[in-house]
């Protein structure tokens, strides 16, 4: 199943061929051309009949970096990507490209002293032990700059509930996939882009080599539907279907366009909600404001404790994503325009 | 000026939804331009074409700052986000408006003291006992804006969006006023300013222009303990040196500075520390463009009853037309 195939794959912001080594199987033959840029997005294109519509995922996942070995062997890193220092201590980690299995340390609890035990370990106090006894050892098998990822499994949860890793947005990249595997009557323009995480860097230039009329992004995005968090506050409910929403930190949604997947939604008992919070910004933000502009929306999974270990969504979700993304196709095929 | 800056300022156009604002400046610059046309993002570009000349562009923004509903609760309140830097101390207990001419009033769950204040606790009220029934008239999605009072006091004018309907207002009257002008003249209309200068980016990128010129609201120095800045209400056009977004093209700066004094223009030199306006974004547009600002003072920025003063915004007005009047100083 290539979402555990894509979820289970290394690729922390910079280092994503792990990830588009499996795409590029995945899209060769669905689209006409493919390549990679400058900057490693994979970019591909099919048809030249009609508009020209992008169709956006990030490879990148959020993980840590080796940034220097300590003298007994421990791989101290940085954070690529929003992650949170709480959740990081104990967790097990595949360390490099021959996927080292090595564990987050701290100091244990029984030697923290009261004011330390209030709060969580920062995470430029952790380190990453993969047994190794010195420095020199370590700096073989890891040295400074080698990518460390969450060693987590794709896993159902019952019928329709899955766990993984890198949700956010890998399960944007299957969705697309899924999308690709129908036939339309437009240009079709494909960006797996890099960089997500650290700021939205490659969309831009993808956007800017593909020119398109206008853009749909594929994202994984926060679902807050928790204990504790007022019902106002939840930004995406988990099983209520794709997320479109109207506006985050980095983009305004074309109104056009989400209004007319919410009518595609309601006219074909698609499931569809919208996001509840305005925070987060994903790859939108850099599209819509590239050359002369391009009207964007985002279309999302709901994927609870992102940036995190592990991450749960539900396939129902998914499906209906890219069934929305697929009806809003046919729509622009039949003559859909984002700035009637 | 007062009737069109009332008819600008008092119509609806948060960050995102220009589409009424857009409609309102079309039809006012229309007859004096020679073209008009809206770009995928939503800025209206009208251009007066002149008789061999650079190219220059004019920007002002048409967005202003809002809220955004993002739930209806089961009792009918309506939770929101804000659009743009709307500090929600200023919204408390006020009037709002939808794009749709309804009215709400703003509300806060039970707090016991201002700084508790934060906009996950506020809601807006319409009066609905139901979320059947507030559907009947709202969507997630929809927004409002402070409701629109207009105030005029001689020279003073109190209301919503005067950032940056006030520099509308001047980009309109300059295309009226402009007569024999050598250069093509773009005046931007853009979206999303207040969003982080997202508009005037496309725009400059699609008309590559020689100059940039953004016209927009600047903070002043002139109030009770306020802020330490050198602009007062009613002493002139400010000439921007700089602000958060750019170092003002210092040619273009002193070209300005050139034009105010041999016209007799009341002029004064600006040095925001916080804020900044679309010319920060043109400036680097392609491979750079000189830009400036010409700023019109404005008091209670970003609140429900901003101020200006009319004398400054038809100082702007002279001195943009006395400018396009010369090579450009570029």
């Amino acid at each position: 199943m290539v979402l555990k195939k894509l979820t289970e794959a290394s690729g922390i912001p910079g280092q994503e061929k792990e990830v588009r080594d499996i795409l590029k199987a995945e899209i060769d033959g669905l689209v006409d051309r493919y390549w990679v840029d400058p900057l490693g997005n994979l970019l591909a294109v099919r048809g030249d009949r009609g508009p020209r519509v992008m169709l956006a995922a990030h490879m990148d996942e959020v993980g840590l970096i080796v940034t220097h070995i300590d003298q007994k062997g421990g791989l101290r890193f940085s954070k690529v990507g929003g992650i949170e220092d709480q959740v990081l201590v104990s967790k097990r980690v595949l360390v490099g490209k021959d996927r080292l299995p090595g564990v987050i340390g701290a100091k244990p609890v029984h030697l923290q002293n009261h004011g330390e035990r209030e709060h969580p370990i920062k995470s430029e106090d952790m380190y990453v032990d993969i047994g190794a006894k010195s420095r020199e050892e370590a700096e073989k098998l890891a040295p400074p700059g080698t990518a460390m990822v969450f060693d987590t499994c794709y896993e159902a949860l019952g019928e329709r509930i899955v766990k993984a890793k890198a949700l956010d947005d890998r399960a944007g990249c299957a969705a697309l996939l899924e999308v690709l595997k129908e036939e339309y009557e437009l240009t079709l323009c494909v960006a797996f882009t890099v960089q997500e995480e650290l700021g939205l860097r490659g969309a831009g230039v993808a956007a800017y080599a593909l020119m398109p009329d206008m853009a749909v992004v594929l994202e994984g995005t926060t679902c807050a539907d928790t204990p504790g968090a007022e019902e106002n506050e939840w930004s995406s409910q988990l099983g209520k279907g794709a997320v479109l929403s109207y506006m985050d930190r980095a983009s305004v949604s074309n109104r056009r366009m989400i209004e007319e997947m919410t009518r595609l939604g309601r006219e074909q008992g698609i499931n569809y909600q919208f996001k509840r919070t305005t925070a987060g910004g994903n790859d939108a933000g850099r599209i819509h404001l590239t050359r002369e502009g391009v009207p964007t929306a985002s279309v999302s999974i709901p994927c609870r404790y992102i940036h995190s270990p592990v991450s749960v969504m539900s396939l129902d979700d998914s499906d209906s994503v890219v069934a929305l993304v697929k009806a809003f196709l046919k729509s622009v095929e039949g003559g859909f325009l984002p700035n009637d | 000026m007062i009737d069109l800056l009332q008819r600008l300022a008092t119509s609806h156009g948060p960050s995102g939804d220009e589409g009424i604002i857009r409609d309102v400046i079309s039809q006012e610059i229309s007859k004096h331009v020679d073209e008009v046309r809206t770009d995928a993002l939503g800025n209206l570009i009208a251009t007066k074409r002149g008789s061999g000349g650079r190219r220059v562009m004019l920007a002002a923004h048409m967005d202003e700052i809002g809220c955004m509903l993002t739930f209806i609760d089961e009792k009918g309140y309506l939770r929101f986000s804000t659009v743009g830097g709307l500090p929600v101390h200023y919204l408390l207990a006020r009037p709002v408006r939808f794009k749709n001419g309804l009215l709400g009033s703003v509300g806060t769950e039970k707090i016991e003291h201002i700084k508790e204040l934060a906009v996950e606790k506020m809601f807006i009220d319409i009066g609905a006992g139901s979320r059947q029934e507030a559907e009947k008239h709202v969507s997630v999605g929809d927004l409002v804006t402070y409701f629109p009072a207009f105030y005029n006091q001689g020279t003073r004018v109190i209301s919503k969006a005067m950032d940056d309907r006030a520099g509308c207002c001047v980009l309109i009257k300059v295309a009226e006023q402009l007569k024999d002008c050598a250069h093509d003249v773009h005046f931007c209309f853009t979206v999303q300013e207040e969003l982080g200068l997202r508009g005037a980016r496309t725009a400059a990128f699609a008309l590559s222009p020689d100059v940039g010129i953004a016209v927009d609201v600047t903070t002043t120095g002139d109030t009770p303990k306020g802020i330490t800045m050198d602009v007062s209400l009613g002493k002139g056009a400010a000439i921007k040196v700089m602000d958060e977004s750019l170092i003002s093209h210092p040619r273009l700066r002193q070209a300005l500075v050139q034009v105010a004094r041999d016209r007799g223009i009341p002029y004064q030199l600006e040095v925001l520390v916080r804020g900044g306006t679309d010319a920060g974004v043109i400036q680097i547009s392609k491979e750079g463009i000189p830009a400036g600002v010409i700023s019109i003072p404005c008091r209670y920025v970003h609140s429900g009853a901003e101020m200006v003063d009319t004398g400054d915004m038809q100082a702007a007005v002279n001195l943009i037309c006395a400018y396009l009047a010369t090579d450009l100083g570029i």
